[in-house]
């Protein structure tokens, strides 16, 4: 049960998990906290309730300075960056020469240089698929000396505004700079859960005393991965690796609407063949939320199937939803299956287990538009 | 919790005449996590010792649990299916899971007793 977790890396708050009783798990190469002793469901119910604080600095963290950053990055993605306005933050995917999906990211305008936020198990590949790409006058910075702290839920922006009043004032995917608690942060209101709140760059060495302030906060508590994942499934959210990953495309994945307008009249990112064909012609599956009956979850790699017949697709991740208080899933089906309450079958350990396709998010996001 | 033998799986085992009822302990409890759902035996399903034969599921993730000693399932905790969570709060009492007709009640002899059991976690921690 105990797996070792020696030879991980550690984040910078590794020592602050450890003494608040996070139970460590090895995740994409990274010690990280799976739970503190509250657990994943109360963990998960004080996010929804109040504010969590989660760290994810495991995650890579750069930045792409030249006055051609914007068109360089869009040789990688079939976002609009060069539309983003300043101190603006989008939701984009870098994809494949044949169409598939890289990865995920975020990309932020803080005017005089781009912000990248990718994934831990991604960030190698994805900075250097990016260098690559880069034409002389642009340059990527890799910020490995920079933590990131999300914090999360209704209570998040009661609870931090006393320390940086602009922080207030910034409405769902605003970002900016400003120094909470003496400390210079990047900050984006946005987040991983579906609900309001910040993410927040700091220096790997404030990082911690950082956290202990947010902590000391009223509401807040940490929260680990384990509820991270269970409030991004509620909230429809995709994980990189279990939900898209090079084999499926931006159309399957129901992620067009990261594309930009212009961008889908240029065709000029990799992999815009596939999806051009995709967009004109129809995809042979769709990412479809599914709500199984009952209270038995059907977790990644169950098989999908028409009721009583063949397989029409797979789960790529499904948990127990707390705040829904039912199983919840997403995952692929053929795109005669993807309409809304279509009946399905999921087969979980040899049984058929009655599905519906559903509408997502599971629980309505919150985000301060 | 002196009178309970304890399986190698974190499930322990209550005799009583030569039915035997079945749980998981307060260290499996605590690994797995809030539990959400619990699929119990047949009832008149006979289980051979380290026979998966229930499964529970936390938040996270779904775990066997494993009969202990082979028997007949003679009776299930229904009211799990209502209240999973009664397998966090009370593992070792109203969160029980099974009973089995034991067939081979010198198996009992294999598992540990309490002492054993807490040394066997305390080694493989």
């Amino acid at each position: 049960m105990a797996e070792s977790t020696e030879s991980l890396f550690e984040t910078p708050l590794g020592a602050l998990h450890r003494e608040l009783g996070g139970r460590m798990v090895p995740f994409a190469g990274y010690a990280m906290p799976v739970q503190y002793p509250l657990g994943i469901l109360g963990e998960h119910l004080h996010c929804r309730a109040a504010a969590g604080l989660f760290d994810v600095s495991h995650m890579g963290q750069a930045e792409l300075v030249g006055e051609n950053a914007a068109t360089a990055l869009e040789a990688l993605t079939p976002a609009d960056v060069a539309g983003l306005k300043p101190m603006r933050q989008r939701y984009a995917l870098l994809t494949t020469d044949a169409g598939g999906i890289f990865d995920d990211f975020m990309v932020a305008n803080f005017g005089n240089r781009l912000f990248l936020v990718v994934n831990a198990s991604r960030k190698h590949e994805d900075f250097a698929r990016i260098e690559a790409a880069l034409p002389a006058g642009v340059k990527l910075n890799r910020l490995p000396d920079r933590a990131l702290l999300a914090l999360q839920g209704p209570g998040a922006v009661a609870a931090i505004a006393p320390l940086a009043p602009a922080l207030a004032a910034m409405k769902f995917m605003d970002v900016a700079e400003v120094t909470i608690a003496g400390v210079p942060c990047f900050v984006s209101r946005s987040g991983y859960t579906g609900e309001d709140g910040y993410e927040i760059s700091v220096p790997a060495d404030a990082a911690e005393a950082f956290a202990r302030t947010l902590l000391a906060l009223p509401g807040v508590a940490p929260v680990g991965l384990g509820a991270r994942d269970s409030l991004r499934l509620e909230a429809g959210l995709c994980l990189y690796g279990n939900d898209i990953d090079e084999t499926t495309s931006p159309v399957e994945a129901a992620l067009v609407w990261s594309i930009g307008k212009r961008r889908r009249m240029e065709w000029n990112f990799p992999g815009a063949e596939r999806v051009r064909d995709e967009l004109a012609n129809g995809t042979q599956r769709l990412r479809v939320g599914i709500r199984p009956e009952g209270r038995q979850p059907a977790r990644g790699h169950t098989a999908v199937h028409v009721p009583g017949g063949e397989a029409v697709g797979e789960i790529t991740s499904g948990g127990f939803g707390p705040s829904l208080n039912g199983p919840m899933a997403m995952g692929y089906v053929a795109r005669a299956q993807a309409a809304d309450n279509t009946p399905l079958e999921l087969m979980v350990r040899g049984k058929p287990l009655a599905a519906r396709v559903a509408a997502m998010p599971f629980v309505a996001n919150r985000y301060a538009r | 919790m002196s009178d309970l033998k304890f399986s190698k799986d974190h499930e322990w085992v209550a005799m009583e005449g030569d039915v035997a009822t079945i749980g998981i302990t307060d260290h499996a409890q605590q690994a797995l996590g809030d539990v959400v759902f619990v699929e119990l035996p047949e009832l008149g399903r006979m289980v051979k010792a380290g026979e998966a034969c229930a499964v529970v599921e936390s938040v996270k993730a779904a775990s066997d649990v494993y009969a202990p000693i082979s028997g007949r399932v003679v009776e299930v905790n229904s009211a799990l299916g209502d209240n999973p969570g009664t397998i966090n709060s009370d593992p070792a009492g109203e969160g029980w899971f099974f009973k089995l007709e034991a067939t081979a009640p010198a198996e009992l002899a294999e598992l540990m007793d309490d002492s054993a059991y807490h040394r066997f976690v305390e080694e493989n921690a």
